[in-house]
């Protein structure tokens, strides 16, 4: 997708993409640098490879329109809970600065979209986190989203796909974010005492407190290639053990080695895994 | 008492830690070891205690009294056993339709190399997602600190209770000081701002009761022990199919939002 910004001259530092624009130079929007390989990408190019660099196969993060492009069948999301917005719960000081910024970023009262979509022509119930939103951090409006997203799914008997990409609670919302992953737990153990499948999309990076809850709690946890996965982070880790951590160290293809997740999928292969898998639920019925 | 100062006497040397309740409020108390899968991690410790003929399962945070045994238990950070052991004899709880009850005392999961690669988000969210469903009552007390999800992992009960000076926060505020105010130093900014002592809790509805301390807890105990006879009685007379729903439609509305 081809951000706004790219046509309209940010008026203020709250607009925009938050970088300063004061010297001349190449936009991002139209051209991006590879992180890992270095090469410069055209930002349609890297866009139609599904923001996978084409020269050496480094996954950038992908916004939740791409996100649910990629997933979901043409027309068929309908989201849900779009205005839930947070009530400042502890009522932080600069919060709503931060709130201000990220809605400004992103055109979203907050991290998560939810609804239901088709994926390959099957009902499904979906939400999808937003990197560009505080770091997909989950506080009380990305709870009670997810919330209800399962309340409603056990309700009309949809499977759920949850992409999650989350730098943990939010802190902002303290004590009220930290009740989010209890009752986003709740939510999914009712969901799945209806007998109804849950399938979990991890994305780079998905950490503390979501992956301590609903990320990790699904019937089938899927990831993206090398997405980092972890309770602490691992500079934490680090300043804790007071050492290096190992190359590849919570890795998606480490926490498979592991156990803890059960496929790796890539990018291009992720909409017809998830509709095989919820085919393969459906079937359950026939026998 | 500021929030800071709450803070301090939380972590104070020679606050009581979990086994001085154990040994006031129980008539006795058996200790079970070990996850079934991997070890036995001392940070937790968990067993059956008897309450004026009843029997209980306790699961607690145990950080240690001396330097030797602060060691041994880790300081009271958990690692994915412990939670996993916690869960097992909240299971084994269920079986023989026992009430639970957790004190929990942790600065946090611990953030360790072992810690990931045995699934430390994976051990805390099967017991978040298991003490959501279990089918006898459960009631936690935060003793001292409360330390995010590795706290939260031995607290989604039916009540939640908090010692006067205890705290209970999304992230320390050592953490929230360098993170958000990219400055480690302001740590009494944070401890404020974060909301996190049981009084500003109780006021959001986050618990259900602060419990003084008084003089040397002696009083406390006593209090928590009539609490707990009560508590469980009443809970124990409700059927499982309510119990659960009450204790998901307890944590269902906090942070509840209207469209």
């Amino acid at each position: 997708m081809l951000n706004k910004s790219m046509f309209i001259k940010p008026r203020n530092a709250l607009e925009g993409d938050g970088q300063s624009n004061a010297q001349p130079s190449i936009p991002e929007k139209l051209c991006r640098a590879c992180p890992a390989c270095k090469a410069a990408l055209f930002s349609q190019d890297l866009q139609e490879n599904l923001m996978v660099c084409p020269q050496c196969g480094h996954y950038f993060r992908m916004d939740v329109e791409s996100r649910l492009r990629l997933l979901a069948d043409e027309g068929s999301f309908a989201e849900l809970y779009a205005d839930l917005t947070t009530q400042d719960p502890i009522a932080f000081p600069n919060y709503e600065k931060k709130l201000a910024a990220a809605r400004k970023a992103t055109g979203r009262p907050d991290g998560v979209v939810c609804g239901t979509a088709r994926i390959e022509g099957q009902e499904t119930a979906i939400f999808v986190m937003d990197p560009q939103f505080m770091m997909g951090s989950m506080g009380t409006v990305v709870g009670e989203k997810i919330t209800k997203t399962f309340e409603m799914a056990a309700e009309r008997g949809l499977p759920v796909l949850g992409v999650t990409v989350s730098g943990g609670a939010r802190m902002q919302e303290g004590i009220f974010s930290l009740m989010q992953m209890a009752k986003t737990s709740g939510a999914v153990l009712r969901h799945s005492q209806a007998g109804l499948l849950y399938i979990a999309l991890l994305t780079d990076p998905t950490t503390g407190g979501v992956t301590a809850s609903f990320a990790m709690e699904a019937d089938i946890v899927l990831s993206e290639p090398r997405a980092l996965i972890g309770f602490a982070g691992p500079r934490v880790i680090e300043q804790t053990i007071r050492a290096k951590l190992p190359e590849g160290f919570q890795r998606a293809e480490f926490l498979l080695e592991k156990g803890f997740v059960d496929a790796i999928v890539p990018r291009n292969e992720q909409k017809k895994t998830i509709a095989h898998l919820i085919r393969l639920h459906e079937r359950r019925k026939e026998i | 008492m500021t929030a800071y100062e709450r803070l301090c006497a939380a972590r104070a040397k020679g606050r009581p830690t979990a086994r001085a309740y154990i040994d006031h409020v129980f008539d006795s108390f058996f200790e079970l070891h070990g996850d079934r899968l991997f070890g036995d991690d001392l940070a937790v410790r968990g067993g059956i205690a008897e309450l004026d003929g009843k029997s209980i399962t306790v699961v607690s945070i145990e950080k240690g009294e001396d330097t030797k045994e602060k060691i041994a238990r880790n300081f009271g950070s958990p690692n994915p056993e412990g939670y996993r052991k916690a869960l097992r004899l909240m299971k084994q709880a269920e079986k023989f339709h026992r009430p639970v009850f957790c004190l929990v005392d942790t600065a946090g999961a611990y953030c360790g190399l072992g810690a990931e690669e045995r699934g430390q988000g994976s051990a805390i969210a099967q017991n978040l997602m298991g003490m959501m469903g279990l089918k006898t009552p459960i009631v936690s007390l935060l003793i001292g600190e409360g330390g995010s999800g590795g706290a939260l992992a031995l607290a989604v009960a039916d009540e939640v209770w908090m010692m006067e000076n205890a705290v209970y926060s999304v992230i320390s505020p050592e953490g929230a000081a360098s993170i958000l105010y990219k400055d480690a130093g302001q740590v009494e900014r944070a401890a404020e701002e974060l909301r996190i002592t049981a009084q500003d809790l109780l006021r959001f509805q986050v618990v259900e009761r602060v419990i003084p301390e008084g003089e040397g807890f002696e009083a406390a105990y006593a209090q928590i022990r009539a609490l707990l006879q009560q508590t469980m009685a009443r809970l124990c007379a409700m059927d499982d199919e309510t119990l659960t729903r009450v204790r998901y439609e307890r944590f269902r509305k906090i942070g509840g939002l209207m469209e």
